[in-house]
């Protein structure tokens, strides 16, 4: 025999909540903006930043100002090597160096400590060219494409071009959904394609790309000239004045700091100054793409022949823009970029639910996998 | 402005038939250029000539932008020497040219694209990876 009927339900002392329009994904933080036409009646929301809704693994502070890499606890121990090191010189050795010898040495040393510093905000803080990810739409349009292309076989995932006479492979990046340009690549710690991409530093706590190279490669530069300034007028003060116990704690202190910088610095510097001459990225130069040793007629298209002109171009080249736009106002209109959520390190999707009709929606439910 | 406001209308109330993306053109290294290759989706709407004149204008913009002479060198200097603060103050001069090729954009919209049924997108608000434009429905025909 079956279960006896169940009573018609009371009526409802309270309403039940209404049923969610859609399922949202576990592990999405933020509300996703509405796809309907009619704007959502929970309340209105001061309208957010595009960097609240980045898909990178960065982190942003000053509303958007400054934006670094997840991890940036290396960063923090250069600031305290470097301030440490020159607090330090300033406060045990130049007093004595000023006062017997010149005070152009703290101004000198002072102007040198204040670059320094500079190069590395500028280098840690700045874009480093983040190429935003594809809207939907243009994911569908290339997708369609690639798969026009191929039949049977996975399709290509490639693009051949012929740069300055040199053959170049485009790659599709699959986490952002588009082919990637010349120079640029995928850094998988901060999960964005990055133009001209050089390497990610976790000294300096961000990627170095095209847009902060320069300031990356002037930090070591005025880094290494400080190193060697210190190191020299430490010396210079321990012979004059052989001291007491304590200022010579610190000397020491200051001396091996130097010491193991000067020859991890400087000799990073003449490589990075060898890089600019040839106008190739460490990517580049670790994985050999120019080199003669892949076959006779391989040569660096990017070059501009002469080392003046490739060095003029690296430092003192227009200054590109920054295209995340992270202080931008999301509006409601826009299509957002194609999304994951922050923290999965693979970037699979199950669904590909595109919509056509791109006025509204943007996020992409992230696949669970 | 009437033309302007012909502009939002057609956006918020005609439907979107598709989207076109013209791609980046790297055959002269990674300086940003378009392909001039004219779309098939657009046979119908406009003129090959005049959709290559306004890719080939963009191109000649954005080549203006990332040039290397003397006036980017002085002010790359001058912005070293003063430890970039200058640009707090001046804009660059690649965002001086990015502000033409919005207002060239508006133009261009305006002028030509609209009165087609077309929207041209500012490159930038993707990223400079293609333009996109929009076709809308062909209003003529439903009449």
């Amino acid at each position: 025999s079956g279960c006896s009927p169940c009573p018609p339900p009371p009526p409802a002392a309270a309403p039940l909540p209404p049923p969610p329009r859609r399922l949202r994904p576990f592990n999405t933080l933020d509300p996703l903006p509405s796809s309907d036409p009619d704007p959502p009646c929970e309340g209105s929301r001061s309208p957010r930043k595009k960097w609240q809704v980045f898909p990178g693994r960065n982190r942003f502070y000053c509303d958007g100002r400054i934006m670094m890499a997840r991890q940036t606890g290396v960063f923090y121990l250069t600031l305290v090597l470097i301030l440490l090191t020159c607090g330090l010189f300033f406060t045990f050795d130049c007093p004595f160096l000023a006062s017997n010898l010149t005070p152009a040495i703290p101004a000198v040393g002072g102007v040198l400590f204040i670059f320094v510093m500079g190069m590395l905000f500028r280098a840690s803080f700045s874009d480093p060219g983040i190429l935003p990810r594809a809207t939907p739409d243009e994911a569908a349009d290339l997708e369609r494409q690639i798969d026009s292309a191929g039949c049977s076989r996975p399709p290509p995932r490639t693009r051949e071009v012929l740069i300055n006479g040199q053959a170049v492979k485009l790659k599709y990046c699959f986490t952002c959904k588009i082919f990637r340009p010349p120079r640029a690549s995928h850094c998988s710690l901060c999960d964005n394609c990055v133009e001209r991409f050089d390497h990610h530093c976790p000294w300096v706590g961000n990627c170095v790309g095209r847009r902060n190279y320069r300031f990356f490669y002037l930090f070591i530069l005025s880094l290494s000239l400080l190193t060697v300034f210190i190191f020299a007028f430490v010396i210079t003060h321990v012979i004059l004045n052989p001291s007491q116990s304590l200022t010579l704690l610190c000397t020491v202190l200051e001396v091996v700091v130097c010491f193991f910088s000067i020859w991890s610095i400087v000799g990073l510097s003449g490589f990075h100054t060898y890089l600019i001459s040839s106008n190739q990225t460490t990517n580049e130069d670790i994985k050999g793409s120019w080199s003669t040793k892949r076959g006779k007629d391989n040569y660096n298209p990017y070059s501009y022949g002469n080392i003046l002109t490739n060095c003029c171009a690296a430092l003192c080249g227009p200054l590109p823009p920054s295209l995340i736009d992270r202080r931008g106002l999301i509006q409601s209109g826009t299509p957002q970029t194609v999304s994951q959520s922050n923290g999965t390190s693979n970037s699979s999707y199950a669904s590909t639910q595109l919509h056509s009709n791109m006025v509204g929606e943007g996020r992409r439910h992230t696949a669970r996998y | 402005m009437a033309e302007t406001h012909s502009l939002q209308d057609m956006r918020q109330q005609a439907a979107i038939t598709a989207k076109v993306f013209i791609q980046r053109d790297y055959s002269s290294g990674t300086m940003c250029q378009f392909q001039t290759k004219f779309p098939s989706e657009l046979e119908n709407r406009i003129d090959k000539q005049q959709f290559e004149e306004t890719v080939r204008a963009l191109n000649n913009m954005y080549a203006e932008a990332e040039k290397l002479g003397s006036q980017s060198y002085i002010e790359g200097c001058l912005a070293c020497l003063t430890a970039y603060t200058v640009f707090l103050c001046m804009e660059t001069h690649y965002e001086k040219v990015l502000k033409k090729i919005a207002k060239y954009i508006q133009e261009q919209n305006d002028k030509i694209y609209a009165p087609r049924g077309l929207l041209l997108t500012d490159p930038i608000e993707r990223g400079l990876r293609v333009v996109e434009i929009t076709i809308f429905e062909d209003r003529s025909l439903t009449r």
